[in-house]
């Protein structure tokens, strides 16, 4: 039987099911002596503590983390004092007025309509029970003693079981409840455990045998000799491409014949910054900075996102981190920017057009950019530059903020670099003039293929004719790459291709020196760099790229490459 | 007995990680610190009590703290807030 549900980890997991039950404790009210009962009360707290304690410090990272994040709420001062009113003020046991405090707090949360409160409830459910069990004399809910070869089934894994998991003995994690930022997505993803959410576990019975694909969220649920052979083979692929790939780590990105092409990470959220360095990326080429804008009501300030810049630019004092100005537009809610509806927000008022009629917030910007400069090795990415009088207009601000930090005899790397996102067809045509007026260009190929085919990639009807394959596309970017040569600044690619396989080699070939794209796909990047001849896809690329006509002649020649 | 608004600046708001920095910052110190935020008060040595204030970025509260070590704990709670609360 298969299950279809949402996977949050990737990975294949074969195993057989353990179901974790939710314990039901016994809360009914009854009478004590409060004083007795408050020692009672500090004694189960203590040993909770210690317990927790002792499992974070065996554990490490997320799961270090989150324990240690219920060690303090278990700490709370008001929680513990208005269990021991209720305790002292009715005379009942601990158990009854623990969880009438707890469940108070819980529904607070719930109630909140606020996201991150409510699935902090569920932490709050979580140290009820450890705490309930605890009074009761029951033995905490321990999987680290669970057989090899393990699934978790649950309807929700609570953080601090989810915090104790040991990767070696449990293959996979299959809840109904949960999502991909749930704390168990998280700890699962961060100790490569494949984990599917959304599947209704009333049908898995203890010791069922399955097959969870965490990459697809799908259940296979008593599989056959033939499935598992088959998902077994999986696996074992997946295992081997992820060893043979870690050959790459610490190599140069250099092709045979001498080119050398830088592999960055692009990041859009601060805590990415630590899984980019950690992916063996070379620098960053693409920050992307709308994170410090939305879900707020007013623009950041220029200390909050100076601290962000710098912490990028000192995680990646050897390469260079691509600063991205604001690209956001009507398509997005945010009171304070006054944006208005628009018929056609990508069309419209955004990204560098908003910054030049509203100085004010793109100002503060480029000054928290430049104090950071002084830091690392920063460089300046402007996006949707449709014109060179934008970008005329652009440095103008820049140097009159350069001026503004000279002034105040305030340290900036007086030389950083400004560039453009080449995403319109626009600046893809006017490449070589646009090249004389900027230090360098990135390609944003999602972006240019959505304007150059004039297609809405979301749009079912038409979204066959977004393909970044088409010879209309490839050919820009050829005509960018060369323009940027001839006029001697890096040209780089941030858009999804940058980590295709297929048009890795065509972008090298025409010229590209720069790569950006998620993490995860740096070590295959590098492989393929590492394995191409720079000079013999120059050649390649520039017989035929303009021979092309359909994406089916472009992807029979990005094969032969 | 301190008084001060200050504005809650850091991306997350008073959530989790930056309430426990909080938290912390606020326990090194012997005076009572009340958060008065939406006509209701918070006990800041509470990270419970805190986080079900629900605080946003951007959101204004009223510190109180009385005590001993007042103006020393207001300096160092009002520095915490302004430096974004390591976020």
């Amino acid at each position: 039987m298969e299950l279809k549900g949402l996977g949050v980890s990737d990975g294949i997991g074969i195993g057989k099911a353990v179901v974790l039950e939710n314990e039901e404790f016994d809360t009914s009210k009854y009478e004590v002596d409060s004083n007795e009962e408050k020692i009672r009360l500090s004694n189960a707290v203590d040993t909770l503590l210690k317990t927790l304690e002792e499992k974070a410090e065996q554990a490490s990272g997320e799961q270090a983390e989150i324990l240690g994040s219920h060690v303090n709420m278990l700490q709370d001062p008001i929680l513990m004092s208005d269990i021991v009113k209720l305790i002292k003020n009715e005379n009942c046991n601990s158990e009854y007025a623990s969880a009438a405090v707890f469940d108070q707090y819980i529904q607070i949360f719930l109630s909140s309509g606020d996201e991150l409160l409510e699935l902090r409830a569920s932490d709050l459910k979580d140290i009820k029970n450890n705490l309930l069990a605890t009074l009761l004399g029951k033995p905490l809910m321990d999987v680290s003693r669970l057989p090899a070869g393990t699934i978790l089934v649950a309807e929700e894994l609570t953080t601090s079981i989810a915090a104790g998991i040991n990767p070696e003995n449990i293959s996979a994690i299959v809840t109904m409840m949960g999502g991909k930022t749930s704390h168990m997505a998280i700890i699962a993803r961060s100790i490569g455990i494949p984990a599917v959410v959304g599947i209704s576990i009333e049908q898995i019975e203890n010791g069922t045998s399955m097959i969870a694909d965490g990459s697809h969220g799908i259940l296979h649920l008593n599989p056959s000799e033939a499935q598992i052979k088959e998902y077994k083979e999986k696996q074992d692929v997946l295992e081997q491409n992820k060893l043979a790939l870690e050959k790459f780590r610490g190599m140069k990105s250099i092709t045979p014949d001498d080119r050398e092409i830088e592999l960055c990470a692009n990041i859009g959220l601060e805590l990415d910054i630590d899984l980019a360095v950690k992916s063996d990326a070379e620098g960053v080429g693409l920050f992307r900075t709308e994170f410090l804008y939305m879900n707020r009501n007013f623009a950041p300030g220029e200390e909050e996102q100076f601290s962000a810049y710098k912490k990028a630019a000192v995680a990646f004092k050897e390469g260079s981190v691509i600063i991205r100005t604001l690209d956001i537009g009507g398509d997005k809610e945010i009171p304070y920017m006054e944006l208005e509806k628009e018929e056609n927000p990508f069309l419209g008022w955004r990204a560098i057009r908003y910054c030049l009629d509203k100085n004010e917030i793109f100002l503060t910007q480029i000054r928290a950019i430049l104090r950071a400069s002084a830091f690392g090795s920063i460089k300046i990415m402007i996006p949707m530059i449709s014109t060179v009088t934008e970008i005329k207009r652009t440095k103008k601000l820049i140097q009159q903020v350069k001026a503004e930090l000279t002034k105040e005899n305030i340290a900036f790397n007086k030389e950083i670099p400004v560039g453009i996102m080449v995403e319109t067809p626009a600046a893809a045509i006017l490449a070589d003039q646009f090249a004389k007026e900027v230090d360098f260009f990135s390609i944003g190929t999602n972006d240019l293929t959505q304007y150059t085919m004039a297609v809405d990639r979301g749009n079912k009807k038409v979204a066959d004719l977004y393909s970044t394959y088409n010879p209309a596309v490839l050919r820009l970017i050829y005509h960018t790459a060369q323009a940027a040569e001839k006029n001697g600044i890096m040209c780089g690619v941030c858009g999804e291709s940058a980590a295709d396989p297929l048009l890795i080699k065509f972008l090298i070939g025409s010229g590209i020196n720069e790569l950006s794209m998620s993490g995860v796909s740096i070590l295959k990047a590098r492989e393929i760099v590492r394995s191409s001849s720079y000079l013999e896809l120059k050649e390649k690329v520039k017989e035929n790229v303009e021979q092309l006509q359909d994406v089916e002649d472009a992807v029979v020649f990005l094969q032969t490459l | 007995m301190l008084n001060q608004k200050i504005t809650v600046k850091n991306p997350s708001g008073l959530h989790m990680r930056p309430a426990g920095i909080f938290v912390k910052e606020v326990g090194r110190f012997k005076s009572e610190v009340m958060i008065y935020f939406k006509g209701n008060e918070y006990n800041a040595k509470s990270m419970l009590n805190l986080l079900s204030a629900a605080i946003k970025c951007g959101d204004e509260i009223e510190l109180r703290i009385n005590g001993t070590d007042e103006e020393e704990c207001m300096k160092s709670v009002v520095a915490a807030i302004e430096s974004g609360l390591g976020e």
